[in-house]
Formats: structure tokens, sequence, C-alpha cells
């Protein structure tokens, strides 16, 4: 059987591992939630590589379609083709696209679909995918094909909450929320990133970090990659690393905007 | 199998479906609890939970109906007997500042994997201790102890001390009935709107995907068709209450303003401002100076019936403010006081509503007095994203 237990580069906590093999007992698809830079998108990413297994990623943006994972069929390209008389112009078959969905459905072994900011999309956007992702078939009209999934694949589905998703959606998904990493776990994070980190460095950032994160006055929190790219800001610079939390080095970094950078230095003490 | 907790789930308001129900039956028989409570409380909540803010609703509602579930382990009937001695004294002789701190940091699974291994080991009876399993000390486990954190082997429950994953409550700040973020406010907006597709207008956008289709259809002769337009014909007047008792929800005020002015899906928008409650003239910006306003007569007449009418306001006022002849009389066949406004107001606009930032106050009748008169006039909302998104439902009724 196919058990996530975390994987080289991808430090899970104890729930979400739970969470990913429920789903994939269960065969349903894994809803992700979680403050941006929790690592959403890296999870999948982490699980197949963890089980050897293909990745699909259907990236959705504002004018995704659910139609656009099933199939396209490209009508332009076979009026053009008729035009010049091209061969197999009766062939429909031929100007039929799979997309991401169908690309997982018809793949020979068993792969990790990521449908990766699904509230990017339409409010009716998930309703259009339920039956498909539940029979993990669909039916094209144009050439009387319907595609089913030879292995039914691991769909992770991540959202940053930006649009409420349908309840009949919610319905058939494993929903699991990642919670902003505490301390511990961040330095775990950063040591899979750069393992030979002088502790006294790392017990300094992460104290300066949380520090800035506790502050409320911070409209744009820090998160993971931010602080990533902070340490080696940090280590390139050869930083005292008991200067950090006095004097805060490279703070644009780590903060972004203006505002959040003169409400640190008002309230940094 | 405690379907008991199904319902008591249901009525904290979380809405549980038999899909999601069936779901944990099967997850259960496949023993993806892993045999243990913590994995059963993490089971039930990916599965019957849909949304970060209802976690909060779901470990209150689980630590209700499972609070005096008793440790369920293979616990011998002598470690028992140990165990139920309601007579220990009653006293904090056995307080151990730094355990207790330590105790504190321990997670649920180290506790109950502690008390496994020391089930195994413990072969006597061990009464204000911080190690063994035993009454009244500061171990993790035991009966009637003193440790903050800490798992209740029999007897009775003395100091309630003893948690569950869920006493802790860590999500109680996701709640939904919190009042919210721009972005919240964004979302719920967006549920405010209502497509020309609906609506009937004449097919004048050009339609490529069907005039290709039907243009091959047609042997390659052209074929044009058109479809209707498909864009939210929602416009909306807000009017917002400004100034004194309104202060206090300045920043929650100028979220929603933001997220309306930046949603910019409506068809067409209007903001004005006015004082506790509107009279003759309506202010082009909150600082309500004369020289930038209306006269609301001119709002009335040149905004047609069709828009969304959304008032915000605290609608607490000296009830002569709302009542009295006093304020922004011009004509005398006109309005005669605040309420008479309003009243113009709800009986040219279809669609009215009243979002409130504050709650009903609850003492003096001074001040509910307007608060329920405005109430009736109006369908009245909080402003939160429950809130939000019922006075959208009302404003897209028809």
């Amino acid at each position: 059987m196919n058990e996530f237990k975390g994987s080289q580069n991808y430090v899970a906590s104890e729930e979400l591992m739970g969470a990913v093999n429920i789903a994939m007992v269960l065969q349903k698809p894994l809803l992700i939630k979680g403050e941006p830079g929790t690592g959403k998108t890296m999870l999948a990413e982490a699980i197949a590589a963890a089980l050897g297994k293909k990745l699909i990623i259907w990236n959705i943006k504002s004018t995704t379609k659910a139609q656009d994972g099933l199939y396209v069929y490209d009508v332009v390209q076979r009026l053009y083709d008729s035009q010049f008389g091209g061969e197999g112009v009766d062939n429909i078959e031929k100007y039929v696209r799979l997309g991401k969905l169908g690309e997982a459905f018809t793949d020979e072994e068993q792969v990790i679909l990521l449908i990766d900011e699904i509230d990017k999309a339409d409010l009716e956007f998930p309703n259009d995918l339920l039956w498909e992702l539940d029979r993990m078939e669909f039916h094209i009209p144009e050439t009387g094909r319907t595609v089913k999934a030879k292995h039914r694949p691991v769909v992770i589905i991540t959202s940053n909450a930006e649009k409420e998703l349908p309840d009949a959606f919610l319905r058939r998904c494993v929903f699991h929320y990642i919670a902003f990493p505490d301390k511990e776990l961040m330095g775990e994070i950063v040591k899979v990133h750069y393992p030979d980190l002088d502790d006294h460095l790392l017990t300094q950032v992460l104290e300066a970090f949380y520090k800035i994160r506790s502050l409320p006055q911070i409209k744009k929190k820090p998160s993971t990659s931010e602080i990533i790219d902070w340490i080696q800001a940090l280590v390139h610079g050869g930083v005292d690393p008991d200067r950090i939390v006095k004097e805060v080095p490279y703070l644009g970094v780590l903060l972004k905007k203006n505002e959040d950078m003169d409400a640190l230095r008002r309230n940094w003490r | 199998m405690f379907e008991d907790f199904l319902y008591l789930l249901r009525r904290n308001g979380l809405k549980i479906s038999l899909t999601e129900w069936m779901s944990l039956m099967e997850a259960l028989d496949k023993g993806l609890h892993n045999s243990s409570f913590t994995g059963f409380y993490h089971l039930c909540r990916c599965l019957l939970v849909k949304s970060e803010a209802d976690f909060d609703r779901f470990d209150r509602a689980f630590l209700e109906y499972f609070k005096d579930v008793p440790f369920q382990q293979e616990v011998s009937q002598e470690l028992l007997d140990w165990l139920n001695r309601p007579d220990v004294l009653n006293d904090y002789a056995n307080w151990d500042e730094e355990q207790a701190l330590k105790n504190m940091g321990l997670s649920e699974d180290e506790i109950e994997k502690m008390l496994r291994e020391r089930m195994e080991e413990q072969d006597s009876e061990h009464n204000g201790g911080k190690y063994w399993v035993g009454t009244h000390g500061m171990s993790t486990f035991g009966n009637a102890g003193l440790s903050p954190k800490g798992i209740r082997v029999g007897g009775q429950s003395m100091y309630k001390r003893a948690f569950r994953v869920a006493g802790e409550r860590k999500f109680r700040d996701f709640r939904r009935d919190n009042t919210l973020d721009t972005r919240q406010f964004q979302v719920a907006l967006r549920k405010l709107r209502q497509f020309s597709g609906l609506v009937d207008l004449p097919p004048t956008e050009f339609d490529v995907d069907n005039t290709i289709q039907d243009t091959a259809e047609n042997g390659g002769l052209l074929k044009v068709r058109y479809k209707r337009p498909r864009e939210n014909t929602v416009k909306v007047l807000l009017l917002m209450d400004s100034g004194g008792s309104m202060d206090y929800y300045s920043q929650l005020c100028s979220a929603l303003f933001q997220a309306v002015s930046k949603s910019g899906h409506f068809k067409d928008l209007r903001v004005y401002y006015f004082h506790n409650c509107v009279y003759a003239r309506l202010y082009n910006d909150p600082t309500l100076m004369s020289r930038n306003s209306v006269t609301t007569d001119w709002v009335l007449s040149n905004i047609a019936t069709d828009w969304k009418v959304i008032f915000v306001g605290d609608a607490q006022m000296a009830p002569y403010e709302l009542m009295g002849g006093y304020y922004g009389r011009s004509n005398p066949d006109g309005p005669q006081c605040g309420l008479d406004w309003l009243r113009l107001f709800r009986g040219r606009y279809q669609n009215v509503i009243w979002l409130n930032p504050s709650r009903r106050p609850q003492w003096g009748a001074y001040w509910s007095d307007t608060y329920d008169t405005i109430a009736r006039e109006f369908p009245m909302f909080p402003l939160t994203v429950d809130g939000l998104e019922e006075g959208m439902k009302k404003l897209l009724a028809r």
C-alpha cells in the first residue's frame, strides 16, 4: 500500500501525513488550505517524489474553465485545414486535445494530479468538476468517446480561500488546513534547505522572524519563502549573528511594503 | 455507532451530510485512526469539517461529546483500584512549578505514548509523584492530578485539567462570526451579481465559437452568430454613517468601503455619507463638508429604482434625531424628520438593506429605541461575513 511519510525535502506534520493517507485510502481528493507560503504546492511535489509517481500540475487562473481540464476541441484548426483540403479533416479525434485532467486519466500509471489554487477560477468552477472527480471519467460528445481513468489519480487541490468553495464540492473532499509552522518546525524546515547552518545563527533568525510576525501592525506577514531568502542574504553578507535580533539587517527581504517597514522601525525594541 | 455525535455537530451549526458521515465510517472500518484517540480526532476533523473557520465549533462539540469518555486502553483492575482514591488531600503540597511548565510543553501524542510505557513498567501504587500513574501528583496522567495537562485514568474528575486535544481550541481566531478583513468582504460582495444573460437584452456580442462551429458545418461559408453580453448589471448605492459613535467602527467601515470600491465588478457604484441619519443633504466624503454635498432629493430623483441600496450605520442616535422635526426640514410638504427621509428611500428602492457594525444596545432604551425603529423599516444585518452574505441574498431577491 502507498503510504506517505514526508520526504527528504519536505517536512510534514503528523496531522498532514495522516490527512494525505486518509485521502489516498478513501480515494477522495485532498483539499489543502493555508496561509500563502505554508508549502501547499510543495506538498504535491513531495508526495509525488516520496511515492515515486508522476506529477501533473493543473494551474488554475481566473479565466480557466472546467472544460479546459478535460479536453479542447480545436475547431479553428479544423476549419483552417478544411479550407486547404488537409488530410484527416473528417477525423474529429485529431482535433481533440486532452487537458490536464484528461492526461491524468489516460496515463498508463497512477499519477498525482495537483489542481493548484482552485479558488482563482470562477465561483462555479468546482461544481463543474463534481462528476468528473467523483466518477473519474468524462464524455467527449464530438467524438462519442468516454475517457475513463485507467488508474484513479491521487488528487490534491490547493486553495487560498479567496473564494468560498461550494458545499457539494467540499462534501467530496478530505480537508486539511496547514497552520503556519511554529518555531520548532520552522527550524526543521530551514535545516532542510541549509543543512550546514550555524545553530546560533538559526536561533537568532527564528527569534527575530517570529517577533516580526507577532507585531499586529505588520500587514503582510513574512512567510516561509521569505525566511529562506533572508537566511541566504544573511549568510552571504556575513552578518554577525548577534546583530540580527537587534538590527534586523536586509529587512527588505522580509517585508515588501513601505508601511510595514515603517511600522517595524517604530515598534522594534 | 455514536450517531448522537453527528446530531450534536449538526446542532452546533456544522453542515455535515450523510456522505461525509459514511466516509468517516468507511475510514474507521479501514483503521485509518491508527487506534489512537488523537488519530480519531484528526480523522473526524479532516473528513467532517471543511473550513478552518469551523474548526473551533468542531472542537467544542468534540469536547462536549467525548469529555467523559474514559481513557480507552487496557487498564488493569489493580491500577484502577490504586487510582480510585477520592480521599486524598485537596491541597497543592505536591505542586511543582518546573514540572508544570514541562508538562505544558508536551503534546497529546507524547503524553499518550508515555502513559502506555508507564503502564507496562508500573507495579505498585504511586500517589503525589510526578512520574508514575497515580493520584494527586504532577505527572501527566492519573487521577485528580495537579498537572496543567494530562490524561485522566479512572476515578472521578476532580480538577478538570485532563485535556483532550480539542480542549486547546487553537482555532478560535478563525471563527466566521468574527468581523472580517477586506478580502473576505470582497468574497461576500462577489455574490452580489446578476448577469445580464438572465436579463432580456438583445444579443449584441460577437460569438466566436459558435460562428466558427456554424461556418464549419455550413461548408466554410461564413455564418455569423451573436450572443447576449454577459456582464454584471448590479448598480449599488452605498450610504455610510460617519462620525460620532461610528468612529469606533471606522476601520471596519473603511474595510467595507475598500472592498466595495475595489471589487469593481458592479456596473455602477455611488457612495455618499451622512451623520446619524439621512436628512436633506448627502455628503461626498466622510468629513461631511456642506460645500461638498448634494441634496438628498437630487439623489432620489437621479438614482433609478433598480439600484441596490446599502446603508451602513450603527442606527444609534438620540431619538429626536430620528423622530424630531428639528433637522433638515426644507419644505413643509416634504419629509418632516429623519425617519421620513429613510422611508422615502424604502419606498423608492426595491432592494434596500441596512448593515450594522454594532450589536443592539443591551442597556438604555434611549439608544436601542432608534435601533429598533430602523430595524423595523429596513432588513438589518450585522457587518460580519455571515451578515454580509445574508444581506447580499436579500439584495438579489426580486
